[in-house]
C-alpha cells in the first residue's frame, strides 16, 4: 500500500501522556510507590455499575452481577487499606502535586487556583473502589516541535491503577502494587499532523518529564495514548502504546483504517445498498444440523459443548469482509473483534475467506443454499452457547450496518505490531464526579515554592552542563535523551572525579547498547548491576576494561554477578608478572622467527589471558621489560 | 441558589447574575475557561466551582479574572424526584424502613450531588435481583444521619416496624447509617416482647453512589435475612470480612462497630454472630440454635428516659462529676470502668451518696472483651458495697440503652437492678468460650 498524504486526508493526532512519578509516597496514602511480587492477602470483590449509569447500562447486564465477574485483589507490602478501598483516601500528596505544578510551569501551562479531586468510574476491577481518582492541575500551555506550536490542553494527576496478573471471563486477578502510585497526564491539542511528529512530540514531553528528576523508568511507567482522527472520521483513542518507536506505524495504521472505513461506506454507496435493504434482508438460521458430521475442528469443539452453529446472511457484502483495513486486518477481522469483546464468542467465519478452518467447498455451498446466497451476498458463520450466539447476532448487525455511516466511535488497544484493535465504545460523557473525602487543595505559596526543586531544566542548558562534565557532545545528547540521566547524575556524584564522568555515561548507554548488539538479555542489567560495577571501578576492585566483558557475560549466562567478578579482580605485579614470563616461556619458538612482532604476539597472547584483569599500560610496561 | 458560597465569591457571582448551574466564560491569564457553575465545597470564599466540559471541577479565584459572562441560565432545573409512593400490585414480603444514610443513593453527574434513592421502585431499579428472592415494600420513615438519631425516634422505628409485621411481612429491613446503628439494634430489642418476624438493621460502610459499595450485598443478604431466617430477633446484618464472600447477622445486642472504615466494621463482641449469609447462593448458614423463634403476635412496648450517663473513667477523673451529674437530674450512670470493672477508690462515696438517693449506678468494662468481675480485687467489692451493680458481659452501650428502657418502666431502685441483670433478648452471656476473643494477627507483620 502507498502511503497515504496525511495533509490531505486531514490527519489529526493529539497525545494524551501518563508517565508515573517517582514519588516517595503513593498519591493518597503514605504508602510508598514500590513494586512487590509478594503478597501477604488477597480480597474478593465484586464491582457493579451504580444506581446513575442506569439506562445507559442494559438491564441484563445488571443480571449478570449476580453469577458476576470476580476480582481478585493481591495485597502487597507497599499497600494499605486506603488501596483495598478500606479506609477513605488521605488528602492529595505534596510532593506529587509539587512536580505536576513544575511541568505545568515548564509547559507554560496555567494553574488553577485550587485543585479538585474527581472520580471518574471505571468498573474494570483496576480500581477497588469502581473510580479512578484524578485532578486538573493546569490548563493550556505548548510544547514547540520544529517552530510549530503543539498546544497543551491539561495537565492532570492522577492515581495508577492496579497492576493485572492473570485475567479470565470469570476473574481477573490484580496486584494492588502500581494503585495509587501518582501519575502526570499531559494532553496535548490535535494539532500534530503528522505520524513522525507525534513520536518527537512524545519523546520531547518524556525528556522534559525526565528532567524534573522525579520520574519512574522501566516498562510500564510512561504510557502513552493517541486520538487519532482524518477529515470525514472520528477521534479513536487508542490507549497504551509503551514504546515511543511505534507511535509512527499506530498512527498510519489507524489512518489507513479509518481511511478505508470511509471507503468501504463509498462502495457500499455505489452498490445502491442501504441500512434498510441489509436489515430486512438480514437472515439467521441455525445450521447447527448441517454441521453435525464437520471435520473442521472449531466447530467440532463447540458441538462437543453442545454449542450451536448460526448462518448469517448479508445481502450485497460480498468482497467488505475480506477487505484490509490494515496490514493483517480485515473489515471481517473488525466484526470479529466486536464479537469477542461484546458477546465473548472466541470470533466468527465470513464468506470472503471461506473455505478454510476445515470447513469444506460442500458445506460452504450447502450454507449458501440454505441462507440463499446470491452472488453480491456475503455470510457469516459463529459458533457457541446459545445465549451468546443471540447477542452476538445483534452485535454483528449493529457493526455492519455502522459501515453506512464510516467509522464508528471507538476505544482501540495497541498491539505490538503497530497495530490496533477494538477495546470497547468510547463512554459517552465522562462519568465524574466530585471525590467528597478529599478536600479541595489550594495551590499556595508553599506548593510553588516546593515545586522549584522540580522545574525541569531547559535541554540546551542541561546539555551544556554534560558537556562541561567532559563528555563529549555526542556523548552528552545521547545521556539527555537516556532514560538513566537520573542514575547517571547519581552516579557521577558519588563515584566521580575518580571514575570519570565519560565512563559512567559510556557504561550506561554505549555498553549496554554494545551488550544488547551481541544478543545479551539487557533486562538484568539493572540500576543497582551498573551502581555496583562503577562502585567496584570506583573501588580499584576491578579495571575500568572490564566492564563491558562482565556486563556481556551477566547478560548472556545465567551466573550471577558476584561469581563473575570473582574472575576478573585485578592481578598484583607479581602475578602478573608470572604470567607474562610464563608466555614468552612458551613462545620462545615464535619470538625467535618473528624477532620484530615478538611484542605484539606476547601482547595478544597476555591480553587473552588476563582479559581485563590487568591494566593494559602495566601490561605494555611489564612486557617490554622481559622481552628486553 | 448559589449553595455553598460566601463571602467575595458570592458577591462576584450574584452581581454577575450568576447561579449554580449556569454556564460561564471567563478569560484568566491568557486562557479561556467555559464551563458549569458548581455549588462550591471550598474553604476558601474567592474560589468559584467549574465544571469543565470533560467532566472536571476546578477552582478559580475571582482575583484576575477578566471578560466574565453568563452564556447560558441552567438548562434545565434537576428535578429531585419525590419519591412518590405507587401502591403496590401485591401484598409485600419484606418492608424495608429507610431512616437515612446512603444504603441507596444516585450521583447526580451534573452537579455531584449523591441523593438517597428511597422508593420501592428506586430501590428495586438500584437492585433489579431483589425481585428474585423477595416482594418488597419500601417506606421513607425519615432521612436523618446516624449521628443525629435519637431516642424518640428510635420509638418511631419500632412502631414502624411493628405496624409492617402485623400487616403481614415476613420480616422488616431498616436501612440505618453505621454509626449509631447498634444503638437503635438494642433500642428495638428491648422494645418488643415478642416478634413474628426479624427486624434486619442494615448500612454500608463504602457509599452506594460507588461501583465497590457493600451496600448490595448488604441489602440483598438483609432482604434475604428478613423474609427467611428462623429466628425473629432485631440483628444487624453487615459484611462479615473485607472480602465480597458473606455477611454475618448480628444479635443486636451483642454487636459493635469496631473499626471506623472497613466493611466488616460491626463484629459481635463476648458472642459468634446467629448467621452468615452466602449472598450468591442465596444460603442462611446458621451458627447456633438458641435464637429467639418466631411468635404469633408483635407486643411492643417502646418507652425510653433519657436522663442517663455513659461515663468512662479514666486516671485522674474528678469524682466531683457524680454529684454534678445528679444535681442535673441524671437518674442513672452506666460506668465503662477498667480492667474488671474498677474506678478509683475515691468513687467510693460519690456513688454511695448516689446510689442511696436512688440513682442507678451499673458497671461494665472499657475492654469491651470479657465479663466484670467486682470479686476480684479490694477495689470492685468496695464499689460494690456502695452499690455498684456489676453488669455482666454486656457492652456498655447496650446496658445504656437497656437503662434508659428500664428507667422508663421502673422507679425503684432494687426492680432496676433486677431488670439490668434480667436477660431479655441474649444481652447477657453466661458463658465465654475461648473463641469468642478475636484472634489478632502478630507473625511477621509487613511494615514499609
Amino acid at each position: 500500500m502507498t502511503e497515504l498524504d496525511y495533509s490531505k486526508i486531514g490527519l489529526k493526532v493529539g497525545l494524551e501522556i501518563h508517565q508515573q512519578l517517582n514519588t516517595a509516597h503513593k498519591l493518597f496514602c503514605k504508602c510508598p510507590t514500590t513494586l512487590h511480587e509478594e503478597y501477604h492477602t488477597q480480597l474478593e470483590r465484586y464491582l457493579r455499575p451504580s444506581f446513575s449509569e442506569l439506562g445507559e447500562i442494559d438491564i441484563a447486564a445488571l443480571f449478570e452481577w449476580q453469577k458476576g465477574k470476580k476480582y481478585v485483589y493481591r495485597v502487597p507490602p507497599n499497600s494499605c487499606l486506603v488501596e483495598c478501598d478500606e479506609e477513605p483516601p488521605h488528602i492529595i500528596d505534596e510532593e506529587a502535586l509539587s512536580i505536576a505544578v513544575a511541568v505545568s510551569l515548564a509547559l507554560h501551562s496555567t494553574l488553577v487556583d485550587e485543585v479538585y479531586v474527581m472520580r471518574k468510574i471505571v468498573i474494570d476491577g483496576s480500581n477497588t473502589s469502581g473510580f479512578q481518582r484524578t485532578a486538573i492541575i493546569s490548563l493550556g500551555g505548548y510544547i514547540e516541535d520544529n517552530g510549530q506550536r503543539i498546544g497543551i490542553q491539561t495537565i492532570a494527576l492522577e492515581e495508577d491503577a492496579a497492576r493485572k496478573i492473570t485475567d479470565s471471563p470469570t476473574e481477573t486477578i490484580y496486584n494492588l502494587d502500581r494503585l495509587g502510585i501518582p501519575l502526570i497526564e499531559i494532553s496535548t491539542a490535535p494539532d500534530i499532523k503528522t505520524p513522525e511528529q507525534a513520536e518527537r512530540v512524545a519523546l520531547k514531553i518524556g525528556q522534559l518529564l525526565r528532567l524534573t528528576g522525579r520520574v519512574k523508568r522501566g516498562i510500564g511507567t510512561i504510557r502513552q495514548d493517541l486520538n487519532v482522527s482524518i477529515q470525514g472520521g472520528v477521534k479513536t483513542e487508542i490507549k497504551g502504546v509503551q514504546l515511543l518507536e511505534l507511535i509512527p506505524d499506530i498512527i498510519k495504521n489507524e489512518a489507513r483504517r479509518q481511511y478505508e472505513l470511509l471507503r468501504i461506506k463509498e462502495e457500499l454507496q455505489k452498490r445502491n445498498l442501504n441500512k434498510d435493504i441489509v436489515k430486512n434482508s438480514f437472515k439467521i438460521v441455525d445450521l447447527t444440523e448441517e454441521f453435525k458430521d464437520t471435520n473442521s475442528k472449531i466447530i467440532r469443539k463447540e458441538l462437543e459443548k453442545n454449542g450451536r452453529i448460526y448462518g448469517l446472511k448479508i445481502a450485497g457484502f460480498k468482497g467488505i469482509f475480506g477487505w484490509q483495513l490494515m496490514p493483517n486486518r480485515r473489515f471481517g477481522t473488525e466484526v470479529a473483534d466486536y464479537v469477542r469483546a461484546l458477546a465473548g464468542l472466541g470470533g466468527l467465519f465470513h464468506s470472503d475467506e471461506l473455505p478454510n478452518y476445515g470447513i469444506t467447498k460442500e458445506e460452504v455451498e450447502k450454507v449458501r443454499k440454505i441462507l440463499q446466497i446470491n452472488e453480491n451476498d456475503a455470510f457469516i458463520i459463529i459458533v457457541g452457547p446459545k445465549e451468546k450466539l443471540d447477542i452476538a447476532t445483534n452485535t454483528i448487525l449493529d457493526r455492519i450496518l455502522y459501515a453506512f455511516d464510516g467509522v464508528p466511535k471507538e476505544t482501540r488497544a495497541a498491539l505490538d505490531d503497530g497495530t490496533t484493535k477494538f477495546m470497547r465504545p468510547q463512554p459517552g460523557s465522562a462519568r465524574m464526579y466530585p471525590e467528597t473525602d478529599i478536600p479541595p487543595r489550594r495551590i499556595d505559596e508553599r506548593i510553588l515554592e516546593l515545586s522549584k526543586q522540580f522545574v525541569p531544566e531547559q535541554p540546551e542548558i542541561k546539555l551544556k552542563k554534560l558537556i562541561e562534565l567532559g563528555l563529549s557532545k555526542d556523548l552528552a545528547n545521547t545521556m539527555l535523551n537516556s532514560l538513566r540521566l537520573d542514575l547517571f547524575e547519581e552516579l557521577v556524584k558519588k563515584y566521580s572525579p575518580k571514575v570519570s564522568p565519560t565512563f559512567i555515561a559510556s557504561t550506561l548507554e554505549i555498553t549496554v547498547k554494545y551488550v544488547k548488539s551481541k544478543g545479551g538479555d539487557i533486562s538484568v542489567i539493572t540500576d543497582n548491576i551498573l551502581e555496583e560495577l562503577i562502585k567496584y571501578v570506583y573501588e580499584d576492585k576491578i579495571s575500568k576494561d572490564a566492564v563491558q566483558e562482565i556486563l556481556l557475560e551477566l547478560a548472556t549466562s545465567k551466573t550471577q554477578l558476584n561469581e563473575i567478578i570473582k574472575k576478573y579482580t585485578p592481578l598484583n605485579e607479581t602475578e602478573l608478572e608470572k604470567i607474562i614470563i610464563e608466555t614468552i616461556e612458551e613462545n620462545k619458538k615464535e619470538i625467535e622467527n618473528k624477532k620484530d612482532k615478538a611484542f605484539n604476539i606476547i601482547m595478544s597472547k597476555v591480553m587473552n589471558k588476563v582479559r581485563g584483569r590487568a591494566d593494559s599500560k602495566k601490561i605494555i610496561e611489564l612486557i617490554k621489560k622481559h622481552l628486553g | 441558589m448559589l449553595e455553598g458560597y460566601r463571602g467575595k465569591a458570592l458577591e462576584f457571582l450574584s452581581s454577575h447574575n450568576v447561579d449554580v448551574g449556569d454556564l460561564i466564560e471567563l478569560q484568566k491569564d491568557g486562557l479561556s475557561i467555559k464551563g458549569v457553575v458548581m455549588p462550591s465545597y471550598s474553604k476558601e470564599d474567592d474560589i468559584i466551582v467549574i465544571k469543565l466540559d470533560n467532566g472536571y471541577n476546578i477552582g478559580v479565584s475571582i482575583s484576575g479574572i477578566s471578560n466574565f459572562k453568563l452564556v447560558e441560565k441552567k438548562r434545565q432545573n434537576i428535578q429531585v424526584s419525590k419519591g412518590e409512593q405507587k401502591p403496590l400490585k401485591e401484598k409485600s414480603e419484606v418492608k424495608i424502613i429507610s431512616t437515612g444514610g446512603t444504603i441507596v443513593s444516585k450521583v447526580e453527574y451534573e452537579t455531584g450531588a449523591v441523593r438517597p434513592a428511597l422508593t420501592t421502585e428506586e430501590i428495586i431499579n438500584f437492585m433489579p435481583e431483589i425481585n428474585e428472592i423477595a416482594k418488597i415494600d419500601a417506606e421513607v420513615l425519615f432521612s436523618i444521619l446516624s449521628e443525629n438519631m435519637k431516642p424518640e425516634y428510635w420509638i418511631k422505628i419500632a412502631e414502624s416496624a411493628k405496624k409492617a409485621l402485623d400487616e403481614g411481612n415476613l420480616g422488616v429491613v431498616i436501612a440505618h447509617g453505621t454509626d449509631t446503628m447498634a444503638y437503635t439494634a438494642s433500642a428495638l430489642a428491648f422494645s418488643f416482647k415478642s416478634l413474628t418476624g426479624p427486624i434486619v438493621l442494615v448500612g454500608s460502610q463504602r457509599s452506594s453512589d460507588r461501583p465497590s459499595s457493600d451496600s448490595p450485598i448488604n441489602l440483598y443478604s438483609a432482604i434475604l435475612v428478613a423474609k427467611n431466617s428462623p429466628f425473629a430477633e432485631v440483628t444487624i446484618n453487615m459484611h462479615g470480612e473485607s472480602s465480597d464472600t458473606y455477611t454475618l447477622v448480628h444479635r443486636g445486642v451483642k454487636v459493635r462497630k469496631m473499626h471506623t472504615s472497613r466493611r466488616d466494621a460491626f463484629q459481635s463482641i463476648n458472642d459468634i454472630p446467629l448467621a452468615k449469609v452466602f449472598w450468591k447462593e442465596k444460603e442462611i448458614k446458621l451458627l447456633r440454635d438458641d435464637y429467639i423463634k418466631r411468635k404469633e403476635e408483635n407486643a411492643l412496648d417502646a418507652k425510653f428516659d433519657t436522663r442517663v450517663f455513659l461515663l468512662k473513667y479514666y486516671p485522674g477523673i474528678n469524682p466531683e462529676i457524680i454529684e454534678y451529674l445528679i444535681s442535673s437530674g441524671i437518674r442513672g450512670i452506666i460506668v465503662e470502668g477498667t480492667g474488671l470493672g474498677h474506678t478509683s477508690t475515691e468513687f467510693v462515696d460519690y456513688f454511695k451518696k448516689a446510689t442511696k438517693d436512688g440513682v442507678f449506678i451499673g458497671m461494665t468494662s472499657q475492654c469491651l472483651f470479657g465479663r466484670v468481675n467486682m470479686n476480684v480485687y479490694t477495689t470492685g467489692r468496695l464499689l460494690q458495697e456502695s452499690g455498684v451493680t456489676p453488669l455482666e458481659d454486656m457492652l456498655p452501650e447496650t446496658a445504656l440503652v437497656k437503662l434508659m428502657w428500664v428507667l422508663a418502666h421502673e422507679s425503684d431502685l432494687d426492680k432496676i437492678r433486677s431488670l439490668m441483670l434480667t436477660n431479655f433478648v441474649g444481652e447477657i452471656n453466661y458463658r465465654h468460650v475461648p473463641e469468642y476473643f478475636p484472634r489478632w494477627f502478630h507473625d511477621g507483620i509487613r511494615l514499609q
